[in-house]
């Protein structure tokens, strides 16, 4: 029998739709809040946790949640310091600690890295135990960004407005941070760090035309992310093509569909 | 006014001072809200009423000086520039409840008094600059403040939109006996409905009733005096009609004007 095969494809299946429920629905706000560039910038940096992992010699899951979670923090603290414009600092950031991941890993002996597995993502290689923490980490996110919804929406659309209307903007951008960080920390696995951000982009952008509020654009922002995810992995299984970038694919070209076709239900 | 001495503070600012690098944006500047009382900041660009209103309001620490808020206070804010990300679908509707928790039932009633129920399944992005006024003036309502903070109010709405607005705000406050602290640069518009006039260039240059302010050496080396502005000829008339906010044609001289169709 070959349920062995089976398993595997339904928990990479599985795996992929989670990242998308997650990035389709902080995605909305990434791009509301103008952030497409910080999603970027917080994926590259993750790969540092890679690294660590191996260096330190602990488990690469934990370690990338861990750089993702401190790397958030910096730039969330490092926005409030005008020295330097946010995209010159958030470019300086990616690509150094980027690289500094990617030197950190040549020093890794013994241990042969599969970087490509890393960067573009590894949808196959999603164990049991990777699906039941993802599943979990989702239940955490999605709970988490529904509880701060209002106050998010309201900081997002002014955030002086907010903060007179009694909202604490630092806490619930900061939580919004830390979420988004979880976010990339589990989508690096299945769709790689240099192409996590994207999911957190496209889906929401192509939801616009077809949304009339926050919250449908939120839902249908998952849904077209789900969607990519499973016309990725069909294409991938049918053609033999890389998943992570299959799926990213599919993604762009429901965007590009939805952008020709003339519907606009949010004008 | 005589009840000034007598009600307690809703808010006040004491000695605030504030410079932003070796620039001097505010010096030793004090005021006092009273409840039910109307307050207007008028100055050129650049003068700091709208970092001034951001210090009364905590968005913005001075350097030194006391910013005193009664506990509890409910404010409605009425911000100088909103933008919205055209990626956010929003309604009127949303976008004036997401300063509450619960929905309000009286959302209707309260865009009524302001003139933008028609609005209320608009897209906030298709808005005018006089309708979003109205829109962030609801939100305000909708808060049921005890003192309204107004940033330029009428900006981005043209001059007849401006003297509507300003009356709408005269009549909100006669209604519901909020306070209201309001920026302008514009004295004469705000003139007849104004209780205290402070004028703000970095320091306070004067302040009294509007009158007085007007006629006030500094008020008139800021901003010119009357006679002068006379010479341009600005050019004033009447109409014998108005519009209403959908665009209908009523008479002036009738106070009701409710859909009548447009010949």
């Amino acid at each position: 029998m070959n349920d062995g095969l089976a398993d595997f494809i339904i928990r990479a299946l599985a795996a992929g739709i989670l990242v998308a429920l997650l990035t389709g629905a902080l995605g909305v706000f990434i791009i509301w809040r103008r952030m497409a560039y910080f999603g970027d910038t917080l994926s590259h940096a993750s790969l540092l946790g890679v690294s660590l992992g191996f260096v330190l010699g602990i488990s690469v899951n934990i370690s990338i949640i861990a750089v993702s979670l401190i790397v958030a923090l910096l730039m969330a603290a490092m926005q409030h310091k005008r020295h330097l414009s946010n995209d010159t600092l958030l470019g300086i950031l990616a690509h150094s600690s980027l690289s500094l991941g990617l030197v950190a890993l040549a020093f890794v002996e013994g241990v042969k890295v599969d970087l490509n597995a890393w960067l573009f993502g590894d949808i196959l290689a999603v164990s049991s135990q990777d699906l039941g923490s993802f599943a979990l980490m989702t239940v955490l996110v999605l709970g988490t960004l529904l509880f701060i919804w209002k106050p998010l929406l309201s900081l997002t659309v002014h955030e002086d407005l907010a903060r007179v209307e009694g909202v604490n903007v630092t806490l619930v951008s900061t939580v919004y941070t830390l979420l988004v960080a979880l976010t990339i920390a589990i989508g690096m696995k299945v769709i790689g760090a240099l192409l996590i951000s994207s999911l957190l982009v496209i889906p929401a952008a192509a939801a616009r035309k077809l949304s009339r509020t926050p919250g449908e654009m939120t839902i249908i922002s998952m849904l077209i992310a789900s969607l990519a995810v499973c016309l990725g992995f069909l294409t991938s299984y049918l053609w033999d093509t890389p998943t992570g970038p299959s799926i990213v694919l599919m993604a762009s070209l429901i965007f590009v569909i939805l952008h020709i076709l003339p519907i606009n239900r949010g004008q | 006014m005589s009840d000034s001495l007598t009600s307690p503070a809703l808010a006040s600012l004491e000695d605030i001072s504030l410079s932003l690098g070796h620039r001097t944006i505010l010096r030793d500047v004090s005021l006092t809200l009273y409840q039910g009382s109307i307050l207007t900041v008028i100055g050129p660009n650049g003068a700091g009423k709208s970092t001034l209103l951001r210090i009364l309001l905590g968005l913005q620490q001075a350097d030194s000086g006391h910013v005193y808020r009664r506990a509890g206070l409910r404010i409605g804010y009425v911000p100088q520039k909103v933008q919205i990300d055209n990626h956010m679908p929003l309604t009127v509707q949303d976008f004036v409840q997401l300063g509450r928790k619960k929905r309000a039932p009286h959302l209707t009633q309260v865009l009524n008094e302001v003139g933008a129920s028609h609005l209320l399944s608009a897209s906030v992005q298709s808005l005018s600059g006089g309708e979003f006024q109205r829109v962030l003036l609801a939100r305000a309502l909708l808060r049921d403040p005890q003192l309204l903070v107004l940033d330029e109010p009428a900006q981005g709405v043209d001059v007849n939109g401006q003297a509507q607005l300003y009356q709408l705000i005269d009549r909100l406050v006669k209604e519901h006996q909020f306070s209201v602290i309001m920026v302008s640069h514009d004295l004469h518009l705000v003139m007849a409905n104004t209780d205290k006039v402070l004028c703000l260039n970095q320091h306070i240059c004067c302040s009294g009733h509007p009158e007085d302010v007007s006629n006030h050496p500094e008020y008139m080396d800021l901003f010119g005096d009357s006679s002068a502005t006379a010479g341009i000829g600005v050019y004033t008339h009447h109409h014998d009609h108005a519009h209403e906010l959908d665009g209908h044609i009523c008479p002036l001289n009738g106070d009701a004007c409710k859909a009548q169709t447009h010949e």
